[in-house]
């Protein structure tokens, strides 16, 4: 790293870790009700919401009410978006007249963003229509992440609150967070991207001379729209010469930035925030990474001052930071030393297959580790074509259970089933029964902390597994060998994880993936929230343990590094095998030189 | 299923606040203050038509033309419809062939000495306006000579073109190619 990089790189972090105190207390305030300074402004609109919405704010549910109604949330609101991109062609704001969705491709979109995924087997610029993006994806770009947000206020509440069955009211939370976080957040950072040059309107899309025109081959298509191809089975192309370039354009801005905040990551264009009108200067880059990891890390320090203690929230976001950054350092390390092949053939410099020049390398790669560390999934380069050990890293980091940082609310609320686990552990270790934060760790947290955790694992190895026996399936690959495996196996951990970023070779517009892939996104993203859920009622109802001379304390660094310990020893005992069959052998066969 | 009314009513509403409100408000900030860039960071010529975004590439291949990094972009290069980038890994033998002709093409150009790996390694977006100072310097010498002009002259033109780190630390210094060719066409 050059010394500009070195002082980006601290700059970023300093500036991150002095918002997380403010933000925290912020969120804090908002979800026990009091006042904030937004009060004046909001309080008005909120009540007159829950009004409309036959919500009684003191209603406080148990955690099967709670979870009930978040589910059934998620039922309508997927139904609502499914109805929307099956009816594109018939619905306003469509000046390039894209028409519906194919079912099974509706029914993967519509998923993949009820469920904070934002997994695209379609691409924005020539599919998706402004009403769709805009009242369609973006809507749940903001719902979904109040909900992982609610999510995990009622577990901390199951921490915090003593001998009660009560959670909180899933309607008020959602609305809470939506009203006085994401939307004033995003509201401030979308005007910020426009003056950097991220595009808000709605025109139609612009066509512009080209200033050489350029020649090209174009396969040629039959009448039923499939390539022609010649007796010797290749396929047959025509000479074209385009004259001139269309330029989408589209209200991306207010998109651009909710899909940041909210951890969502779905692109309005096909290349995501490497697109230049999605993400057009180092300014921009630097905000939409900050935007990534300002709630996840904020939410640790509301987790400490709800459960009274801030230090309790500092030792997670200390986890955290540590494999935050020890990712980065293996993926900037091995990307700056660039392609070995490609140096046999006179080439100097980084790898820079699939990335932009506009961001400085540890700054797209500070991205990379962001985006999936939470389960934000944009992308701002390619991942599939980062070195074998350099994508094994965002694949890692989604594997491990997007806990670094993690996606809003479902980050904090595994890493909090993470630090149960390794209470329970330890306890075991030192003969004395576990808790932590004053309540016990019994039977049931145990197992309700380990289904959250090994959900995504076991969906993760069978469907890749499935894939790899399903001829249609392994067809999608773009790289053969290894590379391939790679591709197939960071698939299903996006989706069974909620990230949505991919080794975007794979084909994923297929039947196999669209409709697996979907069950994936789902079982990640509910049986782990309603276990989250069913762990909090238990919690609550639990009498405090005041702190005796036994007791681990959770607040300090040693703590902190058996966390660090416990979750690694996880993720490798649940992903090594795979891993070394997939990016560990490509970079062995690479580093040979064949 | 008390909680039906909530759901249904919650969806519309916010449907209306974030989906219809939310993104009217910023558009209308943005009109009003940054306008250029909303609309797209137009480049437009003497008589105003646009003629292409300062911030999407365009493709060139002619000697007289400094060249953009290589475009994966769907049909042609740089085609903004089908933005993306290639997927290829890096040990695919169908990428290291084609990088290895991408080396050629540049070698028959007049490039010796070591080739700038974005010369010859397609961007994430395949619109990517940016090629870095080495890679063009590497082609001065060519589009000097296609030109008949002096090397110090489209040197200075390079210059102009660079856009430096912003306030003095994020990003790379890097040239913006399709501003640069538009310079070097007005000298004309």
């Amino acid at each position: 790293m050059n010394m500009y990089e070195w002082v980006e790189i601290i700059f970023f972090f300093v500036v991150l870790l002095v918002l997380v105190k403010p933000l925290g207390i912020f969120m804090a305030r908002v979800y026990q009700g009091e006042r904030t300074f937004l009060s004046p402004l909001l309080a008005p609109g909120e009540n007159l919401l829950y009004r409309i919405c036959g919500v009684e704010k003191d209603d406080e549910m148990d955690w099967k009410r709670y979870a009930w109604a978040m589910v059934l949330f998620n039922l309508v609101l997927f139904v609502a978006l499914f109805a929307i991109l099956m009816l594109q062609h018939l619905l306003p704001l469509n000046p390039q007249k894209f028409p519906a969705f194919s079912w099974q491709l509706a029914l993967n979109t519509a998923i993949s963003f009820v469920t904070n995924t934002n997994w695209q087997a379609y691409s924005g610029e020539t599919a998706a229509s402004y009403f769709t993006q805009m009242v369609g994806l973006a809507v749940h770009n903001f719902v979904s992440a109040a909900t992982g947000m609610a999510i995990v206020i009622a577990l901390i509440r199951g921490f915090a609150r003593r001998k009660t069955s009560m959670l909180g009211n899933f309607w008020v939370d959602m609305t809470r967070g939506t009203l006085y976080i994401l939307l004033p957040l995003s509201l401030i950072g979308a005007i910020f991207l426009v003056s950097q040059g991220v595009i808000q309107n709605f025109s139609a899309y612009k066509t512009v001379p080209l200033v050489q025109a350029i020649t090209y081959d174009k396969p040629k298509l039959d009448d039923k729209g499939n390539p022609l191809k010649d007796a010797k089975g290749n396929p047959v192309t025509e000479s074209v010469t385009a004259k001139e370039v269309t330029i989408p354009m589209g209200p991306v801005a207010s998109q651009e930035v909710i899909k940041e905040l909210g951890t969502n990551g779905g692109g309005f264009f096909n290349a995501n925030s490497a697109h230049p009108f999605e993400n057009p200067t180092p300014l921009s880059h630097f905000l939409e990474i900050l935007l990534i990891l300002l709630i996840p890390g904020a939410l640790t320090y509301t987790f400490g001052v709800m459960v009274g203690n801030p230090r309790q929230g500092w030792a997670l976001l200390g986890v955290m930071l540590l494999l935050l950054i020890a990712s980065f350092a293996v993926l900037q390390g091995v990307e700056v030393s660039g392609n070995p092949l490609l140096a046999k053939l006179g080439v100097q410099g980084a790898n820079l297959e699939g990335k932009e020049l506009r961001f400085s390398l540890a700054g797209t790669n500070l991205f990379t580790v962001a985006t999936t560390g939470t389960s934000c999934g944009a992308v701002a380069a390619m991942h599939d074509s980062l070195t074998p050990m350099g994508g094994m890293i965002p694949l890692s980091l989604i594997l491990l259970g997007e806990i670094v940082f993690g996606g809003v609310g479902s980050g904090l609320y595994t890493m909090l089933a993470f630090a149960v686990i390794a209470v329970f552990v330890s306890g075991l270790m030192i003969g004395r029964t576990p808790e932590y934060l004053g309540k016990k760790i019994e039977v049931r947290e145990m197992w309700m902390s380990i289904i959250t955790i090994l959900t995504a694992g076991i969906v993760v190895l069978i469907l890749s597994g499935i894939a790899m026996i399903t001829p249609p399936a392994a067809a999608s690959m773009a790289n053969p060998g290894a590379h391939g495996l790679s591709e197939v196996l960071y698939a299903f951990a996006s989706m069974a994880n909620n990230n949505g970023s991919a080794f975007a070779g794979l084909n994923a517009n297929v039947n196999f993936y669209n409709i697996l892939g979907s069950l994936a996104m789902i079982l990640g993203r509910y049986v782990p929230a309603v276990a989250v859920l069913a762990m909090a009622g238990s919690l609550a109802e639990k009498k405090y343990v005041p702190p005796s001379l036994g007791t681990l304390p959770t607040d300090k660094v040693p703590f902190a590094l058996w966390l660090t310990l416990v979750i690694l020893i996880v993720g490798a005992l649940t992903f090594f095998p795979a891993l070394s069959l997939g990016p560990i052998v490509e970079q062995l066969t690479m580093l040979g030189g064949k | 299923m008390k909680e039906i009314r909530p759901a249904i009513l919650m969806l519309i509403m916010f449907s209306a606040i974030c989906g219809g409100i939310y993104p009217a408000v910023v558009t209308g900030i943005s009109y009003a203050i940054f306008p250029k860039e909303a609309k797209g960071s137009f480049i437009t010529d003497k008589s105003g038509k646009e003629i292409g975004s300062a911030l999407i590439g365009q493709p060139f291949s002619d000697p007289k033309y400094f060249w953009p990094r290589p475009s994966a972009a769907t049909d042609f290069g740089y085609n903004s419809m089908g933005s993306g980038g290639s997927n290829s890994g890096p040990t695919n033998p169908d990428y290291l062939k084609m990088v290895a002709s991408r080396v050629k093409t540049l070698r028959d150009s007049g490039v010796s000495g070591p080739v700038p790996s974005d010369l010859i390694q397609a961007s994430a977006s395949g619109l990517d306006p940016h090629i870095t100072q080495e890679a063009a310097n590497v082609q001065i010498a060519r589009v000097a000579k296609a030109r008949g002009m002096s090397e110090e002259r489209v040197t200075k033109l390079v210059t102009q073109a660079t856009e430096e780190r912003r306030l003095s630390i994020f990003g790379e210094p890097r040239v913006n190619v399709l501003v640069l060719n538009l310079k070097l066409d007005a000298l004309k």
